[in-house]
């Protein structure tokens, strides 16, 4: 694969390729042949060395002699307090001083499709501390350790979990999800889930759904219920009095003399009504190319969670969801997990995503019972300068997707893109805003920018 | 929370009996209380103080990211807390056997709180009460100024770690006679060094001169040595006259500062805050010796539960059961640092020693292993020696003292480093260091240190704030700077800057990046000045 991605190099060599961006190409084709596979969490972890990072002030006696438990922290009694904590932030605001309320842990990947929303109001307290994590070389990171090993001996490894974003092989984020947000984004799930719904929803292969139930008076009932329907009440009582011989002259009716039952009586009785609902089809696209080391995934990523936990929060089973990372080749990924975790390395191709969702959407025969949304998240790098395979595929997609959502986290290199270029000069963002939409953000952004591109993208 | 029952007291009351024959010395009076989750989760924030004030930043979980209990280093789940009569907390299901464990533990603890020098402060009045009372102040504060209340307590408590404590002691402990008059202090503090700048050859003379007259004339003495003060420096009395009043004072710390000095605190409207900033400080500087006591506590109430434990005739047959629960506690860790562990075996280490007479300028004069090794003068002084050392020192000087290369041959300490490999994407530990200065640098980088953050009036010009960091090879964390200062802003009334250093990476050599250590580049540093102007934070180079 290598070998092939050379000779594509030379092509474009020949075909004229400034220095700058070859150098590039280069570097990404080193670390092309890497692996992309998320870090393996399922390596055991020598319990010796499972204190290592601890600090000497982390344990306490009630923990460590009476051997009691953490107090676990209930979700419930959190969530009780939240909206008045967010309150006062708010107040804070208002008076003049920064938030201080994160919500916390929107989501926990878990492997197969269960993903989690836990929310925890968390905060910091700032002060003037010294900053460990600055040390002068070759100091820091020891701990301390007994045993009978000569100096230099290795004496136990640890699977690399967080801090690593070594060059080339750097995983798209760490940790195990703990994604800590902004409470704007908090306040953002809330408003987005209250106002807004997935752009141009069409119906269109309405399944019924299990979760979702209307309650409406619609069955009736004789002799008891709610609400008295008048009208069909007096049908009856009609009815029953033409049968008495009450009524002997249409012309002239004494309603005085009409006997009226019980079982006359009609009403109106609430009752559960299964719902239907529009589907959705979303699909995720990520450029986990070598070039996307560091913060530009990360950024990508975090808009793709948020995107992602909202989703789950707003429609539950019912938006379905599909994750396709691409460098040179695209394949797609069976959860958010594989999706979020995955390392970079490798050229980039952007067209192969495209591609990949066109052949899905074919296959399944998607376009018929759903409205397809893709969210596609890159640094705007594509050895396709041009855009000659990336835009006919975009522009099939556009024919039958409800929106496409282009996030691009530039390196801030000063000229623009090849993504942004050739999109622009396609004019297919002018000519169907509705359905194409790109948000570009350097690599600096931060949360609220994020939430921003995310208006951007689904308003 | 509810009291211990009757008999589980009665053992408290008889480990009380044998802990006193040991030589620990506590007040007669404790409380010991059952608690829950429940409890447990409502007092840990609170650092088991159920009296401490309330305050919003403890219903939210702060944040448990990166380094928490290096910024933070407070347990929250201690059992014993240091009031009058001190306070300890159990769950409600521990056997006999573990209670009396954990009885000698916090016994060992009590002791320490009682007898340790760096505690002396909070010896003479009950945290409790004292608390109890703040928390009502700051109860009453709340119900007429609102959420106000809440962000003094908040800008207070973002300085509460600059609080000069050892200053407090220093108070503490100078002797009466060590005061001298006004005139004195300004003659050799001020006008020799300051405006005279005489050599010290010449204010040693000087010191011996007064001294002299002090032995020769006794209470005339000072006259007459200013007599001849006078003569050789005719201007000194008008100096003095001039800075009467002024008096150099004492070095404060950032709270006491702004309580003192700060016109916005002074107005009327204002004053209110702070009795706030005082109740911050005053807690504070209640816990301070406890953070800078870890090892050294826990060690000592380590060693004496077990000591005591093994002695105690009451619960025969459960050595099995305490010996697996201690090993719990006390091991040595492959790899990390538990101060129960460490503290205990330093504890037995220095008994040991001083036994032997090897805490003596004789042993340590000795170069020949073997001779070290025979070294024995059987003193019998180790257990006495173990209390002073419980009686005088903190961590760093602990530590500083008595980790020897004998204490890490002992028990095969070593540093541990731990490194990237790429290929296979795991941390490797491996032995870094098996010298005994190695593992101290290693253990005193992990101590509490706060930042030493001084105001300095020289620079203080129009009514703004000038806050100097004293550079100790460390940056502050960045991210955090902007807010602690809108707070002392807010606190003080007008524009506040301070100087720092801050840390510049070159990238790593090319040299660097094939060793197997983890890349790390030079650093470079640099002096930066923060300003804080009405909420806006600028910075500038130096």
């Amino acid at each position: 694969m290598k070998n092939d991605l050379l000779t594509y190099l030379e092509k474009l060599k020949e075909s004229g390729l400034d220095t700058d961006l070859e150098a590039r190409l280069q570097k990404e084709l080193v670390s092309s042949g890497k692996c992309h596979e998320p870090p393996n969490r399922d390596m055991p972890c020598d319990p010796a060395l499972a204190v290592a990072g601890q600090s000497l002030y982390s344990s306490g006696d009630m923990l460590v002699l009476s051997q009691a438990s953490k107090p676990y922290l209930y979700g419930t009694g959190l969530a009780k307090s939240l909206d008045e904590l967010l309150e006062r932030d708010r107040l804070r605001e208002q008076d003049g001083f920064p938030r201080k309320i994160q919500v916390g842990k929107l989501i926990k990947p878990g492997r197969g499709r269960k993903g989690k929303i836990v929310v925890v109001p968390t905060t910091v307290e700032e002060k003037f501390f010294h900053d460990p994590t600055i040390r002068p070389p070759g100091e820091g990171g020891n701990s301390g350790g007994t045993g009978d090993e000569k100096e230099g001996e290795v004496i136990g490894e640890q699977p690399v979990r967080e801090d690593d974003g070594q060059d080339g092989s750097g995983p798209g984020e760490g940790g195990g999800g703990n994604h800590e947000m902004e409470s704007s984004a908090y306040d953002l799930g809330k408003t987005l889930s209250e106002k807004f719904q997935l752009p141009n929803l069409k119906d269109k292969g309405k399944k019924r759904s299990f979760t979702r139930y209307t309650y409406d008076l619609t069955d009736k009932n004789r002799g008891f219920g709610q609400v008295l329907d008048k009208k069909a009440t007096l049908r009856k009582i009609v009815e029953t009095n033409i049968a008495l011989g009450n009524l002997p002259d249409v012309s002239e009716i004494d309603t005085s003399q009409f006997l009226i039952s019980p079982h006359d009586k009609v009403y109106r009785v609430l009752s559960r009504e299964k719902d239907y609902e529009p589907q959705a089809m979303l699909f995720f696209l990520r450029d986990y190319s070598g070039s996307m080391v560091g913060k530009v995934t990360d950024l990508v990523v975090s808009q793709h969670v948020m995107i992602y936990s909202w989703l789950l929060y707003q429609y539950g089973g019912q938006a379905e969801t599909r994750f396709i990372l691409h460098d040179t080749e695209a394949r797609e990924v069976p959860d958010f997990y594989t999706y979020y975790n995955s390392r970079v390395a490798g050229g980039t191709q952007v067209s192969s995503a495209y591609k990949l969702v066109n052949e899905i959407v074919e296959r399944e025969n998607l376009t018929k019972d759903y409205n397809i949304y893709v969210f596609q998240g890159t640094d705007g790098d594509d050895w396709d300068e041009s855009g000659s395979k990336a835009l006919p595929e975009l522009e099939k997609i556009l024919t039958y997707a409800s929106r496409v959502g282009v996030t691009i986290a530039e390196h801030g290199q000063g000229e623009t893109t090849t993504v942004v270029r050739y999109l622009n000069s396609s004019g297919l963002l002018k000519k169907m805003p509705e359905l194409l939409r790109m948000d570009v953000m350097q690599k600096d952004a931060d949360e609220t920018r994020l939430i921003e591109g995310i208006k951007k993208l689904i308003s | 929370m509810e009291l211990i029952n009757q008999h589980t007291k009665r053992i408290m009351e008889g480990c009380k009996e044998r802990a006193r024959l040991a030589g620990l010395s506590f007040t007669d009076e404790s409380l010991e209380y059952i608690v829950t989750n429940r409890d447990l989760l409502e007092l840990s924030p609170k650092v088991m103080i159920p009296t401490l004030y309330d305050y919003w930043v403890h219903d939210v979980e702060v944040l448990r990211e990166r380094g928490k209990y290096e910024l933070y280093p407070n347990n929250p789940y201690e059992t014993v807390i240091n009031t009058r009569p001190p306070i300890s907390f159990y769950n409600d299901n521990n056997p006999d056997w573990l209670n009396v464990m954990i009885f000698y533990h916090v016994l060992g603890h009590i002791d320490f709180f009682q007898n340790n020098l760096y505690f002396r402060h909070t010896w003479d009045y009950d945290f409790t009460g004292q608390a109890l009372s703040d928390k009502r102040v700051i109860a009453k504060l709340r119900a007429e100024k609102g959420r106000w209340v809440d962000y003094v307590i908040e800008f207070a408590r973002s300085i509460d770690n600059l609080v000069d404590f050892h200053g407090e002691l220093a108070d503490l402990f100078t002797p009466p006679e060590a005061d001298c008059s006004a005139r004195l202090n300004y003659y050799f503090d001020v006008f020799l060094q300051a405006e005279k700048k005489i050599p010290v050859s010449e204010y040693i003379k000087e010191v011996n001169r007064y001294n002299d007259c002090k032995k020769a004339y006794g209470e005339l003495g000072e006259k007459t040595f200013f007599a001849e003060a006078e003569r050789r420096y005719p201007e000194l009395e008008a100096h003095f006259a001039r800075t009467a009043g002024t008096h150099p004072a004492p070095k404060k710390d950032l709270l006491r500062y702004l309580l003192d000095k700060s016109e916005f605190l002074a107005k009327d409207e204002n004053i209110w805050m702070r009795s706030i900033l005082e109740i911050v400080r005053k807690t504070s500087i209640f816990f301070q010796p406890q953070i800078r006591t870890k090892i050294l506590n826990e060690g000592w109430a380590s060693y004496w539960h077990e000591a005591l434990f093994l002695q105690d005739d009451r619960i025969k047959g459960h050595e099995v059961d305490f010996a697996r629960v201690h090993a719990g506690v006390t091991s040595m860790p492959r790899v990390g640092m538990n101060p129960y562990a460490l503290g205990m075996r330093l504890f037995e280490h220095v008994g040991e020693q001083a036994d032997k007479g090897r805490i003596s300028f004789e042993f340590q004069r000795l170069k020949n292993a073997s001779e070290r090794n025979q070294f024995d003068n059987d003193t019998g002084a180790g257990k006495n020696f173990i209390f002073k050392v419980r009686e005088n020192l903190s961590d760093y000087l602990f530590l500083k003292n008595y980790l020897d290369q004998d204490f890490i041959d002992k028990h095969k300490l070593f540093v541990a480093g731990k490194r990237l490999d790429k290929q296979r994407m795991v941390w490797q530990y491996y032995v870094k260091s098996r010298k005994a200065q190695d593992y101290q640098q290693m253990i005193q980088d992990t101590l509490y240190h706060p930042p030493v953050i001084s105001v300095d009036e020289k620079r203080c010009f129009d009514g703004n704030l000038y806050l100097m960091h004293k550079f100790e090879g460390k940056q502050l964390v960045q991210e955090y700077i902007a807010n602690t200062m809108v707070g002392i802003e807010y606190l003080w009334g007008a524009p506040v800057h301070l100087e720092t250093s801050e840390a510049h990476m070159l990238p790593a050599t090319a040299t660097s990046a094939n060793t197997d250590e983890a890349p790390e580049g030079e650093i470079t540093w640099k002096r930066v000045i923060y300003s804080m102007n009405g909420k806006v934070l600028s910075r500038s180079e130096i």
